[in-house]
């Protein structure tokens, strides 16, 4: 049966959960939810690297997949210990506040 | 379906190893001892073996393990680079930390590991390596720039940094996905083969657009314009020692990886339809660079800046994308990793808690206060501005004559006049040192002390920077090495 | 060609402009009357009551932290054990290596307390 789903709908799917949090990134001003969007593009790639996978018949993007997985792991434990550290300073997680670097 | 168990050459990776392995042994060393300055010594050893092999391994055959990674002259000279940059880097922590009572041993299996990940960067033959180096050495990054738990900037610093790399690692990855959707392969000589002309695949959309967004992806490492804004806050906010380490490291980590993409696969796709925009990036980098620079008064925020200027003049030499081109890269990265460690252990000397003392007046007056400090600085700032006979010289040198072989005199031109308009920021430095009298604040301010192992870093900094630039023939012959495999 | 970007240009120029359009126009064509029931949080018509910002014990985020990484590690046991008798004693020794790392790890973060209620 999903054979019959073009492999263009999931690239098109990827493409747009990439964009939505690409633009998530840039306007939300909350770091815990600019760090669910990271994931969400992670996340998009992931998914247009299992659907070229499965069309081209090839498994070094299913591999790729699992390699993107630790990273993203990684990079959320490493983002909530530093929101963490940074919340003993500042009661705040609005990056509109963390502003104490300028010049 | 048997498997065919695959053999490994692991000679091809015995740098990695040993700096990974030495990173082990520190982990190790650091929950058993209390005074953490042995582990930080016993780094600059597993650095030193690293070294060792390196040069055993240079010049022999290029070794290569699994199409994955491959030790060539290009990768040996850049692990050259590396080890450059990691040893003094901790060098300059292993005083820096002291004085801030921040000396853990974290910061050395780290820092290690951030080596490690650059190191496997410069040898990736395949995007799925490139990608791992790349992580490897940001996530360990991330948390060096918030070392400081005391001082909110640095957590800010961290956590800035850690928000736009892991947005730019998004955008790598999405290129690589759609480059392996276009070539169906993720290996560099396999995508080089498919782009042939032969097989009538130059100008794909699809792989074009891929290109597009690894190139976005290194601009954020590398710090180039228009992505080069989060450079400034973070370089000002992260630890002087470890903003010493990831101005070179991770710049210098960033242009192997992409040099080493552009010169194997993209050989005939990059100059039909890239090289234009990445002529004018560099461009844009040098010119943004030096522009923003000549308005701060911090020195900190102003070596943030220039070494933004910096990574525009590298893609100078990036652009022609000739071999010409690759050995003034390597040449110009092993200059910038002596003379701008140098620049920063000076900074941190004068930084004294809390970030005070990095202002442009805090350096007035520095030569009858420390004469040897302020030499150093001085011959520093010349050698970043380019002013023979030192280092940075040659480096420019040739970058800018690798622009112009290859018929884009125009490039090396903007490139002379933007090292013209840095001298106005690096001189006025050695103005204020030499020039001015030192006000009634810094005249107070304590006493400059100035431990061992910095000593040592200001030594071999100002030793390489003036030696290379008087006699430039054994690294313009080590650069000669740097080929691919 | 640089030259056959030109249209993406166009568009993105057209874009912006809209965007622009439609960003300015509303604030100066709508009415606004906002009161207190329009600024609160939406909840589903549910009333909000309290603050969602309880006090947790910051040991319990290091805690979460660990284990997203130790969880995340299975993934590559997975694969492996899957092809146990293909891979014979390479994947033996391979899969080694990485417990290795894994355990050293666990022992480093566990000496330095990372454990330690209170």
């Amino acid at each position: 049966m999903i054979n019959q789903v073009p492999v263009s709908y999931y690239l098109l799917l990827g493409a747009i959960l990439f964009s939505i949090g690409a633009g998530g990134v840039l306007i939300r001003r909350n770091a815990i939810v600019i760090l669910m969007c990271v994931e969400m593009m992670m996340n998009a790639v992931n998914l247009t690297f299992i659907a070229f996978s499965r069309y081209l018949d090839s498994a070094t993007g299913q591999i790729f997949v699992f390699m993107v997985m630790a990273v993203a792991a990684v990079e959320v434990a490493i983002g909530l210990a530093l929101l963490v550290e940074l919340n003993r300073h500042k009661q705040t997680v609005n990056i509109d506040e963390i502003n104490s670097l300028k010049g | 379906m048997p498997i065919e168990i695959p053999t490994l050459n692991v000679i091809a990776l015995a740098p990695q190893i040993v700096v990974v392995v030495t990173a082990l042994v520190v982990m190790a060393l650091d929950i058993s001892l209390t005074d953490k300055r042995v582990v930080g010594y016993v780094s600059l050893l597993g650095l030193a073996a690293a070294a060792v092999v390196t040069f055993a391994l240079l010049g022999g055959p290029a070794q290569a393990i699994q199409q994955m990674a491959v030790s060539d002259g290009y990768a040996l000279v850049l692990n050259l680079v590396f080890i450059v940059t990691a040893a003094l880097a901790i060098l300059v922590a292993l005083g820096y930390l002291d004085e801030r009572e921040l000396q853990h041993g974290e910061y050395y299996a780290l820092l290690l590991f951030s080596t490690a990940g650059m190191m496997l960067m410069a040898a990736a033959t395949d995007l799925i390596v490139v990608f791992m180096g790349l992580e490897i050495m940001s996530v360990a990054l991330y948390i060096l720039a918030a070392f400081n738990h005391r001082q909110v900037g640095s957590g800010e610093a961290g956590m800035k940094y850690f928000i736009l790399g892991a947005f730019a690692s998004a955008f790598f990855l999405y290129g690589v996905a759609l480059l392996y959707g276009a070539t169906g392969s993720t290996n560099l000589h396999a995508i080089g083969e498919w782009f042939s002309p032969d097989r009538g695949n130059l100008g794909d959309p699809l792989a074009l657009v891929g290109l597009g967004l690894l190139l976005i992806g290194f601009a954020f490492k590398v710090a180039a314009v228009p992505f080069q804004w989060w450079t400034p806050d973070v370089y000002h906010g992260a630890p002087t020692s470890v903003t010493a380490f990831m101005s070179v490291g991770a710049k210098a980590a960033g242009f192997a990886a992409l040099v080493r993409i552009l010169m194997v696969s993209f050989d005939q796709a990059f100059t039909l339809d890239w090289q234009l925009v990445l002529a004018v990036l560099a461009v844009l980098t040098m010119t943004v660079g030096n522009i923003a620079a000549l308005a701060q008064k911090d020195v900190k925020r102003m070596l943030a800046y220039s070494s933004v200027a910096h990574a525009g003049y590298i893609l100078v030499g990036v652009v022609p994308a000739t071999m010409t081109g690759v050995k003034g890269v390597l040449f110009y990265l092993m200059a910038y990793a002596f003379m701008n460690i140098g620049a920063f252990a000076v900074i941190a000397v004068l930084e004294h808690r809390d970030a005070i003392g990095t202002a442009l007046s805090d350096y007035a007056g520095l030569s009858t206060r420390k004469p040897f400090l302020a030499l150093a600085m001085a011959v520093f700032m010349f050698s970043l501005t380019g002013i023979p006979p030192f280092v940075g010289f040659w480096g420019k040198l040739y970058v800018f004559r690798a622009a112009v072989e290859a018929n884009m005199s125009w490039l090396a031109v903007v490139g002379v006049i933007n090292s013209a308009i840095s001298a106005f920021y690096y001189l006025s430095v050695v103005v204020q040192m030499y020039m001015r009298t030192p006000t009634d604040e810094t005249a107070a301010a304590p006493a400059l002390r100035l431990s061992g192992p910095v000593v040592v870093t200001l030594a071999l900094a100002l030793v390489a920077t003036v030696v290379l630039g008087l006699w430039p023939t054994p690294l313009v012959n080590l650069t000669a090495l740097g080929i691919f495999g | 060609m640089p030259s056959d970007y030109v249209p993406i240009l166009i568009y993105l120029l057209v874009a912006t402009f809209i965007a622009a359009f439609a960003l300015v126009l509303p604030h100066y064509l709508g009415p606004r009357r906002p009161n207190p029931a329009k600024s609160d949080t939406i909840e589903s018509g549910k009333l909000s009551y309290g603050d969602a910002r309880r006090r947790v014990p910051v040991q319990y985020y290091i805690v979460a932290m660990v284990f997203i990484l130790f969880d995340i590690e299975v993934l590559f046991f997975y694969p492996w054990a899957v092809l146990f008798w293909d891979l014979k004693w390479y994947g033996l020794v391979q899969i080694a290596i990485f417990a290795f790392l894994l355990v050293e790890s666990y022992i480093y973060i566990w000496k330095k307390g990372a454990f330690k209620w209170k």
